[in-house]
């Protein structure tokens, strides 16, 4: 029972980076019709500025301009660079996409995977090959709670994350600008007609894919100290995987399936022979898909995507 | 315009023979095979500096005396950016464009074992200086390594486990996708279950290259009742591994392989990897002779203390100088100068390198001794205990 639990414990953590990065790959693709490939990056440059973000603080504080705590310094961290990454990815779609915005789908997914490896090298030329550590910014503090062990890094990630996805969910209802992208993602040609200023919602929909990417980056620095410039490849990968299994535009169904790929990942392993893993984990995915299509929020035989 | 063409044509003729006058001995090229960008960037700045503070020596000596006539030297540095294709397309560059004599490195199973397969096929001497693998070497008689091998290393660990602690159960956790961790992991649960009996690898874990998650697997361990964990693997994972598993409650020992001994391992890992043990091939702290002198002009140039691919690129290129130097005389003919450097170097017998004494005595592999470091309280690499074959 323990190990069932502390599994459990595991896949809530691993589940939340895939929930909060297919998120961005849900949202754009509701609006554009378009996946992102480049959305993987995106969460390494998040993970990167990060970095640079929570070092500028510490030296701020050690040189006495600031005094905050660390764990101030670190929700600062966490609020300055996903606002520094939206506007990275801002400009991925500035500068990638809207050109190409009537071109065939073919090039503006090609666009994506360039985009991604110019991010990927540039990054590389940038900061040298090799690994970056995050900054530990708050202890480890481990709680054994009868043979299952917690710490509070992962009770923090789990709760970050899962708020974020609801606040997203709270603005997509809720303000005019959720409601602009929600009447985007119906019908792309005629909101434009309705008064809707197409680009700035576009821009804003890659903007807040970008931040939760960000956040998604800081949380798995936090996690997983270990940062290299090609670290959101496979994630990139496996992120897009839960967005077309949670359903083309779906909030809940990106999480919920970010989750599920979690969860599908840590208990293969814990059941079959680990080297098995992926092999059998994304054999279920394949299942999952074959007899649901569309994910599970997907709408079958419809054009019309919701969010 | 005609005489003008035959002006051209004789200050040709006459530069052509003034400079054929004039040349020097031939320069005598070495190829270093490094990843100096992809997975292991530090393993890859280590094999240059040793190699750029060899050229030092031999350019302050006036390059490489062979026979009587004294040759210059060239180090041709390529990267092979860690990968396995990379270093197969450098390796041959070098070779057939390069006219290299000897190639030096790669250093990673993953990269040397496919180099080796070049060189010995262009009949070029190549001395890998860090890679344990023993595919590296077999069947191909131009290949050398300064190192000792994964078999090796496999009971070497398994027996001071053993002896040090008296653990009966141990856990493997390994990189399934990479050729040095399986090997090393292979051939420790061999030499423990010849120790312990059967099924005394109680856990027996994997993974895949580029994972970052291990707490499934490290669950399962930390249930499997095990008392000592092995984890040959590079320094990037081992300080994932060595978090996530204090942080589900492992309060046991650690060890691990050569590929530990980075100086980028304590940087990365931090607190969590003190104590720890892992085996290799020389520790910095506690070092004499010639290894300190080497370690002090290293620290002095670079600003930190060398790792052991430093030092083995080091022997290697020492290993490379007195090959060629006892082959007598180099002819210029570059086939037979490769042949007669081979020739030599499976010959190399006593020779004194800063990671210990090596003999090749006929063979590919050199005889040497491992040496088990505990990581101290204060991060530094410590001389634990030397073990010999």
């Amino acid at each position: 029972m323990a190990i069932f639990l502390q599994n459990l414990v595991n896949s809530l953590q691993w589940g939340s980076f895939y929930a909060l990065i297919a998120l961005g790959y849900s949202m754009v693709y509701s609006i554009l019709m378009l996946f992102n490939f480049a959305h993987g990056d995106i969460f390494m440059v998040g993970a990167y500025i990060g970095v640079g973000v929570s070092f500028g603080l510490l030296a701020l504080t050690s040189s006495g301009i600031l005094a905050i705590p660390n764990w101030l310094i670190l929700v600062m961290t966490i609020l300055i660079s996903m606002f520094l990454t939206s506007f990275v990815g801002m400009i991925v779609e500035r500068v990638g996409y809207r050109p190409l915005r009537n071109a065939p789908r073919a090039s503006a997914a090609i666009t994506g995977l360039m985009i991604g490896i110019i991010l990927e090298t540039g990054n590389l030329i940038l900061l040298g090959a090799r690994r970056i550590s995050f900054p530990s910014l708050i202890e480890t503090a481990t709680y054994d709670i009868g043979g299952v062990f917690l710490t509070n890094k992962k009770i923090m990630i789990v709760a970050v994350s899962l708020l974020l996805t609801l606040a997203l969910h709270q603005f997509i209802r809720r303000t005019k600008w959720g409601m602009a992208m929600r009447a985007m993602s119906f019908d792309f040609v005629a909101v434009p007609l309705m008064g809707v200023p197409v680009n700035k919602v576009i821009a804003l929909t890659f903007g807040i894919g970008s931040a939760l990417a960000a956040a998604a980056g800081i949380l798995f620095g936090i996690a997983y100290p270990v940062l290299d410039p090609y670290m959101g490849v496979l994630f990139g990968w496996k992120a897009f995987v839960a967005a077309i299994l949670g359903g083309r535009g779906s909030i809940l169904g990106a999480t919920l399936a970010g989750f599920l790929l979690g969860f599908t990942e840590i208990f293969v392993a814990m059941i079959f022979p680990s080297t098995l893993r992926d092999l059998i984990a994304y054999s279920i995915i394949l299942l999952i898909l074959t007899f649901r299509p569309h994910g599970f929020f997907g709408e079958p035989y419809s054009a019309q995507l919701r969010l | 315009m005609r005489r003008g063409l035959t002006l051209c044509v004789c200050v040709l003729a006459v530069a052509m023979l003034l400079s054929t006058g004039w040349a020097k001995e031939p320069t005598i090229r070495i190829g270093i095979n490094a990843p100096l960008t992809g997975d292991i960037p530090k393993v890859g700045e280590g094999t240059k500096f040793a190699a750029q503070l060899w050229l030092e020596d031999i350019k302050a000596a006036g390059g490489i005396t062979v026979g009587k006539k004294k040759h210059p030297v060239e180090l041709i540095i390529e990267d092979n950016e860690s990968k396995a294709e990379s270093a197969v397309k450098v390796t041959t560059k070098m070779i057939t464009e390069d006219d290299i004599l000897i190639m030096v490195g790669p250093q990673a199973s993953k990269q040397a074992v496919p180099a080796a397969g070049i060189a010995n096929n262009y009949k070029t001497p190549m001395i890998t200086p860090w890679s344990t693998n023993p595919d590296s070497t077999k069947d191909k008689p131009y290949v050398f390594r300064a190192c000792f091998l994964d078999p090796f290393q496999g009971p070497v660990v398994a027996n001071f486990i053993s002896k040090e602690f008296k653990f009966k159960k141990a856990a493997v956790l390994y990189d399934v996708a990479s050729d040095y961790p399986k090997g090393l992991a292979e051939f420790f649960r061999k030499a423990w279950e010849d120790i312990n009996g059967k099924g005394s690898v109680v856990a027996y874990e994997s993974f895949t290259t580029k994972d970052t998650d291990f707490s499934s697997q490290l669950t399962k361990i930390i249930n499997s009742g095990a008392q000592v964990l092995f984890t040959p693997q590079y320094y990037n994972e081992v300080a994932l591994i060595v978090q996530q598993a204090h942080q589900l409650g492992w309060k046991k020992p650690i060890v691990g392989s050569d590929s530990w001994g980075s100086a980028e391992t304590i940087k990365l890992c931090g607190k969590d990897c003190y104590g720890q043990f892992f085996s290799t091939h020389y520790a910095a702290a506690g070092a004499t002779g010639e290894t300190k002198k080497f370690i002090d002009r290293y620290k002095a140039k670079y600003g930190y203390v060398p790792d052991d691919v430093a030092a083995l690129t080091w022997d290697a290129m020492l290993l490379a100088q007195q090959a060629i130097q006892s082959t007598g005389a180099l002819s210029g003919d570059l086939k037979k100068d490769r042949d007669n450097v081979r020739n030599a170097l499976s010959q190399v017998k006593k020779f004194q390198g800063i990671t210990g004494e090596m003999t090749f005595a006929g063979k590919n592999d050199p005889s040497k001794c491992a040496v088990i470091v505990k990581i101290s309280d204060a991060g530094e690499f410590t001389y634990y205990k030397s073990v010999c074959p």
